[in-house]
């Protein structure tokens, strides 16, 4: 028994880490889907590109995935500023978000995973960084730094964004978009150019997350669609915008998710996330933190 | 036209189709041939939900597959002919689609979309991780010796039922436009509160077109596995099913049983000609490009840029 209960032990902790990187790539979503009701479902696609960003960086000029991916942010963020601006022009100002918005993200993610296949090709890619490989032991419990330090970079930055959310002008006129966007428009700001800078925002968020991602595991232009359920079911269950929400139930699926790996074998681990998905939906669509 | 008058003039073209790829005598029209109507129905069942409610399903893949994943079992196990196995592939289909669109469509329409995304990545870890249809390594089906009907090849046999499909999809979804489920349905898609408040019984007509369509689907990837001969989950859960089910609507014009004609005919045999001049990847590449401009530029697919997609302010 003394075995399992290390294993158990190590399980939980390492799907804590996990649940620290699931909260980096949800985030962008919590922002767009869960403020701005934009159904982004392109964004693990963008990750994905943040991965390969990162890719050319460390192998082409040795330089560190996450110093590369935060030098990245700002092109990110003017990335998502047009896209935003094309899904405003040709979908939200006709009202046809439902059927030809979702889409045009659909297409969007399409298009990213086949461009870079066509660049790269299918093979799996890895970056080389001074915290893979060891790891920090206390007693029976192992913590990689490959997950310890992805799960940190997240912390920090979901962080900065509540305190920028809750600190400055901008921060609070998006949380003001998420709930009303006529009283916004009485107040004389524009919804449309706040809607922009938050999108903007979270498509940056995507860079750092591809960054980590890329630290954690090897990649190639398909497996983004593995994350499709993940940050979704996450997004929900986390109630749809609130940060702290996302953070608690991202380690909650890290954890489920490591259980079932290591009991139940790795090649699982894809459907733990859509029965996540499906049993919040059914049972508890307003997440843990609903209002 | 009423839809008896119709059926016989889809059954005159479809007798038309198929003497004339007997005529041309090329084997290779009929591999082509079959993919193109597979997608003919594939983008019809589609349009059946999306075109006529407005959801939007990103699971055509795992539909698709789930009905030749059906086939495989069957093949195993029995030696059902084919055009009874694809009734059970579709059964199989439609169940799952009922038991997603059961937990999801009481929400709002963009659940429903995530959660098709979602299940066509477990439906295909599930096979994957499956040992009796192959799991990751594939399946081998060999094929029948003979064909049920004399004196023609396997492939055109294919070819034959394919076309039977694509009859009977277009036919039902012609008869679902005109009917009162259809206006039912178009409801939903305009107006999904209205409709409600006004006593049109919204879950149970999401839920009726979310099973009709899910079993097309499965019923169009039945007989893959003789198409094919070797099925493995890369191949039947292709992203290409998936992205053309919703492109070839889209480009088609997703308010007639015509557009997912067109944008079928279209894209597919683009598709076909693209993979044997160019490469594959590059021509999915041309269809989600074609997908996303086509939703940004021409909101009505191509019916609407010749003016006909204005119809729908009719129904």
């Amino acid at each position: 028994m003394e075995m399992s209960l290390d294993l158990l032990g190590n399980a939980i902790v390492s799907g804590l880490l996990l649940g620290g990187f699931y909260a980096a790539v949800t985030i962008g979503v919590s922002i767009s889907f869960g403020m701005l009701d934009i159904v982004n479902i392109a964004h693990p696609a963008f990750i994905i590109l943040g991965s390969y960003i990162a890719y050319i960086a460390n192998t082409s000029f040795g330089m560190d995935p996450i110093l590369a991916s935060v030098i990245a942010l700002p092109a990110f963020y003017l990335l998502g500023m047009g896209v935003y601006q094309v899904y405003h022009l040709a979908f939200e100002r006709r009202g046809e978000e439902s059927l030809r918005g979702l889409a045009f993200f659909f297409g969007l993610l399409f298009i990213t995973e086949v461009t870079l296949v066509l660049v790269f090709g299918v093979d799996y890619r890895l970056v080389d960084a001074p915290y893979i490989g060891p790891s920090l032991h206390f007693g029976d419990i192992e913590l990689p730094l490959r997950l310890l330090v992805p799960c940190l970079v997240a912390l920090v930055m979901i962080g900065g964004l509540q305190i920028f959310m809750a600190r400055t002008f901008i921060g609070r006129a998006i949380l003001a978009v998420a709930q009303d966007q006529l009283a916004l428009r009485l107040m004389a700001a524009n919804p449309t150019r706040i809607k922009r800078i938050a999108f903007g925002l979270s498509i940056a968020t995507a860079s750092v997350a591809g960054a980590v991602l890329i630290v954690i595991q090897p990649v190639e232009p398909s497996i983004g669609r593995d994350y499709i359920g993940r940050v979704f079911a996450i997004c929900v269950l986390g109630g749809m915008g609130s940060f702290a929400g996302t953070v608690v139930a991202a380690m909650a699926l890290g954890i489920v998710e490591n259980l079932t790996a290591t009991f139940y074998g790795p090649s699982w681990a894809p459907a733990v996330a859509f029965g996540f998905l499906l049993v919040t939906l059914a049972v508890r669509p307003a997440g843990i933190f609903g209002r | 036209m009423n839809g008896a008058k119709f059926v016989v003039l889809l059954l005159i073209v479809a007798a038309a189709v198929f003497g004339a790829a007997l005529a041309i005598g090329n084997a290779y029209v009929f591999f082509a041939g079959y993919v193109v109507l597979q997608y003919i129905a594939l983008a019809t069942a589609w349009n059946i939900l999306g075109g006529y409610t407005g959801y939007v399903n990103f699971g055509t893949a795992a539909f698709f597959a789930l009905g030749a994943y059906t086939t495989v079992v069957l093949h195993k196990l029995t030696s059902l002919p084919l055009p009874i196995m694809m009734p059970i592939g579709g059964i199989v289909s439609g169940i799952v689609g009922l038991g997603t669109g059961y937990l999801t469509l009481r929400l709002r329409g963009s659940f429903f979309s995530i959660a098709t995304l979602a299940l066509a990545v477990v439906v295909q870890t599930l096979i994957t991780n499956w040992d009796f249809v192959g799991g990751s390594r594939g399946a081998y089906i060999i094929r029948p010796m003979t064909t049920p009907l004399l004196g023609i090849d396997y492939i055109q046999y294919l070819f034959l039922v394919m076309l039977g499909l694509v009859v009977i999809v277009v036919a039902t979804a012609r008869a679902i436009e005109r009917s009162r489920l259809g206006y039912g349905f178009a409801t939903i898609r305009d107006d999904e509160v209205a409709a409600e408040a006004s006593g049109v019984p919204t879950l149970r007509l999401k839920l009726l077109a979310t099973t009709l369509s899910g079993a097309f689907m499965g019923m169009a990837g039945a007989p893959l596995p003789y198409y094919v001969t070797y099925l493995d989950p890369a191949s039947g859960f292709s992203l290409a099913y998936a992205v053309n089910g919703v492109a070839m609507p889209l480009v088609g014009g997703t308010s007639s049983w015509l557009g997912p004609i067109i944008g079928a005919i279209l894209l597919g045999t683009l598709q076909q000609v693209a993979t044997v001049t160019i490469s594959s990847a590059l021509n999915l590449l041309i269809v989600g490009l074609m997908l996303v401009g086509f939703v940004i530029v021409a909101p009505n697919g191509i019916l609407g840029l010749f003016g006909l997609g204005a119809r729908r302010a009719r129904a």
